[in-house]
């Protein structure tokens, strides 16, 4: 019998598509953590999210209310799965929903003994899209130029002022490259229809994308980081192949932001490097990335690391990985049986 | 000009430098070149060694040499000589 303890881990994120949410790479890290074991509680937004289907890597899951239904919402139906399923920590995984699990931290730990490592509000806001650029001056990093527009007659004169081709970005997700005036105001209103303003126009940065994932602990130390190129990218500019790489200028930065910051959590830097070898960071995720599951295989499990500090165990920052391991990513069929398909319909769990 | 610290040169020639990410495939003269690097020879040892070994013109392998090091320069393979 094994003298592990045995954690019970609900994970959002599920949605293993073509531009990926986090839940299956952070669901295998964690299945391959030496410290515990795990029996995953998938919660899911949609009906056909993969991960409520992959049954050997979630073993229950639930429908949980999207962010915009609000706290209590959400806190009443964590309460209800947590009735049934007593879960020791969650991940939330997609930025549109940090704000309420940020927010409702403390009422989850104290009354439902529901453990998270999230960044403070404080944290989460000021890396925000809408503030990066603000941020940047603040810690000396360099960040490319970027403004909100709320208006086609802001994004006109913003983008022409700035110059083509420039980047069009929503506030949560989603980012085009527009080569044209005409192409800029497209994708102004393809991402303000799915999720509002204001729209970043951000000065376009010619070079090579590089990624670091990694964790902080709240106090500045870095407890792992791994830098990441993409090799691979797909339409919808998501790393499909990557591999690890020792770059020790984007390590240095890293340990940097996390001490500056106080970071507290999981977080994914994305930089373009320019051909001159300037480092541009383009965004801050709060959350672990798609990718993660690459830090373990190159030999950090940063996501076994997250719970047991969100545990209470002391963890060791860790320095050493792996450079030259590389993701694949993939797509894969599944044949489900329409039984399942109408229990997670009609009763939101299956 | 020294190889970077590691990157990595398998024996099928595949050239990883693990700073930035990038590969590259050397074939068997290159690698000859490189592994010669590695073991700090001078660009003068290397051309001695590969103008006994190979039958070419010097000025031929001098500007194939120069052509060779520019572009490990150029992919961040090497650090320049310091002047």
């Amino acid at each position: 019998m094994s003298d592990k303890p045995k954690y019970t881990i609900a994970v959002t994120g599920l949605n293993a598509i073509d531009s990926p949410g986090p839940g299956i790479a952070v669901i295998k890290s964690l299945k391959e953590a030496q410290s515990f074991d795990v029996r995953i509680i998938g919660l899911s937004y949609e009906n056909l999210e993969p991960g409520v289907f992959m049954r050997h890597y979630v073993d229950k899951s639930y429908q949980v209310p999207f962010p915009g239904a609000g706290m209590e919402v959400l806190f009443e139906r964590l309460a209800y799965i947590n009735h049934i399923e007593q879960i020791d920590f969650l991940f939330p995984n997609f930025d549109a929903e940090l704000f309420n699990y940020i927010k409702l931290q403390d009422r989850l730990s104290q009354e439902l003994q529901i453990e998270m490592v999230l960044p403070t509000l404080e944290q989460f806001e000021a890396r925000h899209k809408v503030n990066l650029y603000e941020y940047g001056q603040k810690y000396d990093i360099k960040v490319p130029r970027s403004e909100m527009v709320f208006t086609e007659a802001d994004l006109s004169a913003t983008a022409k002022e700035m110059g083509f081709p420039a980047v069009i970005k929503g506030k949560f997700y989603d980012a085009y490259v527009a080569y044209t005036p005409d192409q800029a105001l497209n994708y102004f209103h393809k991402i303000s229809s799915k999720w509002g303003l204001p729209i970043i126009v951000q000065q376009y940065v010619y070079g090579t994308e590089v990624n670091v994932c990694g964790v902080g602990d709240g106090h500045g130390v870095t407890i792992g980081a791994v830098p990441m190129r993409k090799l691979y990218i797909t339409d919808k500019g998501k790393a499909w192949a990557g591999v690890s790489i020792d770059d020790e200028e984007l390590l240095e930065g890293t340990n940097k932001m996390v001490e500056r910051t106080k970071w507290r959590g999981p977080f994914e830097l994305e930089y373009m490097k320019t051909s001159e070898g300037d480092y541009y960071l383009l965004e801050i995720n709060p959350r672990f990335p798609a990718w993660c599951y690459l830090t373990t295989g190159a030999g950090q499990n940063q996501v076994e690391d997250l719970v047991n500090i969100g545990m209470g165990k002391k963890v060791e920052p860790k320095k050493e990985f792996a450079a030259g391991k590389m993701f694949v990513r993939y797509s894969e069929d599944m044949i489900v049986d329409l039984e399942e398909f109408e229990k997670i319909s009609t009763v939101g769990e299956l | 000009m020294k190889v970077k610290k590691n990157v990595a040169l398998s024996d099928s020639g595949f050239l990883f430098n693990p700073s930035s990410g990038e590969s590259y495939s050397v074939n068997p003269i290159g690698q000859e070149i490189i592994k010669m690097l590695n073991e700090e020879s001078s660009e003068e040892e290397i051309i001695a060694t590969l103008l006994e070994k190979y039958n070419v013109e010097r000025d031929t392998l001098e500007k194939d040499i120069r052509d060779f090091f520019g572009m490990l320069e150029l992919y961040g393979v090497v650090k320049p000589e310091e002047a």
